[in-house]
């Protein structure tokens, strides 16, 4: 990805839940619920431009639950704005968020898990 | 403004447990659940802090039949499954019964307090770290729940939500079984060999 000093970008992640998963939304409904989110690592030439945006959850309805519940599942894709600093280095780099999420199948729940999304960046 | 995608698999992790202990995920209740004595190995011991800061081992239970549960706050099937433990702990603790829950919250007591106090849990809770479920076969998927007789030994497995006349009958089995002499054999216990389903969930992760 070539961005310019100054500029900003936006990256789409697409993200996949295995069939029969489910994650809670950057909103869960209940308060012990370990949100979807995305932070990317700071001090490099780029950085976040503003809030990822997250799709529209589904309220799902699950066995274990007495209330539908707000959740990601199957496709669906994830929106970061960045921006290269007016005084970033040229040059490529590369910057590396952290997507934490939570998953859950209709009888277990899985400890919360961090995925690696890595952006190439060309700053020009 | 230049644009990228990127596409990211969320793996979900899978199962050891279920692997070495054997599983028995929500599977219609039967008589003959329990694991045949001479099959069953002797649990981990383990020594993990409770809300008052004490010191509790598993051998601390020897001569009881343990209702030992792997549970968390994030863990929506694990809070159908603790009322019903609450009643088992009122029902069966003058019998040589006790239920002891192992919180596996990454936050510990900051999590585990204000939840244990909002529900009224009634049975003693422990916090619980990687190193327990490692002895355990590792802990991923919860709830995991082991049921140990008087003898230290894992009778039975349930990994996710089960029905609440299963742990029943588990635990009237384990109750009513005659105790063997000299109490339980403290020490590790050992890997029975692989039985049982093994749900495994697991994709690689990586983005493009």
């Amino acid at each position: 990805m070539v961005v310019k000093r100054g500029a900003t970008a936006e990256v789409k992640i697409a993200v996949s839940v295995l069939p029969g998963f489910h994650v809670n939304s950057n909103k869960p409904s209940e308060e012990y619920l370990i949100p979807l989110t995305l932070k990317w690592e700071e001090g490099g030439a780029l950085e976040a431009a503003g809030p990822t945006v997250f799709p529209k959850p589904r309220m799902e309805k699950y066995a274990f639950s007495p209330t539908p519940l707000s959740v990601f599942t199957g496709d669906f894709e994830l929106i970061a704005r960045l921006k290269a600093a007016a005084a970033a280095p040229q040059g490529p780099g590369m910057l590396i968020g952290k997507l934490r999420y939570q998953a859950c199948n209709n009888n277990s729940c899985f400890p919360p898990k961090t995925a690696e999304v890595r952006v190439s960046y060309d700053v020009k | 403004m230049s644009a990228l995608r990127l596409s990211v698999v969320l793996a979900t992790g899978f199962v050891l447990g279920c692997v070495i202990y054997g599983c028995s995920p929500s599977r219609p209740a039967t008589a003959a659940s329990l694991k045949p004595g001479k099959e069953r190995h002797v649990a981990p011991d383990f020594a993990l802090k409770d809300a008052d800061g004490k010191t509790v081992r598993l051998s601390d239970y020897k001569g009881k039949v343990v209702l030992l549960d792997f549970w968390a706050t994030y863990c929506g099937p694990c809070k159908v499954e603790i009322p019903w433990f609450m009643d088992f702990e009122r029902k069966d603790k003058n019998r040589g019964f006790a239920v002891l829950g192992v919180d596996m919250d990454d936050e510990g007591w900051e999590a585990v307090k204000p939840f244990v106090n909002d529900i009224g849990i009634n049975y003693r809770i422990v916090v619980g770290n990687d190193a327990t479920a490692d002895k355990f076969g590792g802990i991923e998927a919860l709830p995991t729940t082991f049921l140990i007789d008087r003898e230290g030994r894992i009778a039975d497995v349930h990994v996710g939500l089960t029905s609440k006349s299963e742990f029943e009958n588990d635990i009237e089995q384990l109750l009513q079984a005659p105790a063997h002499g000299g109490g339980i054999i403290e020490g590790k216990g050992h890997p029975a060999g692989a039985s049982g389903r093994v749900p495994v969930a697991a994709a690689v992760v990586g983005a493009r």
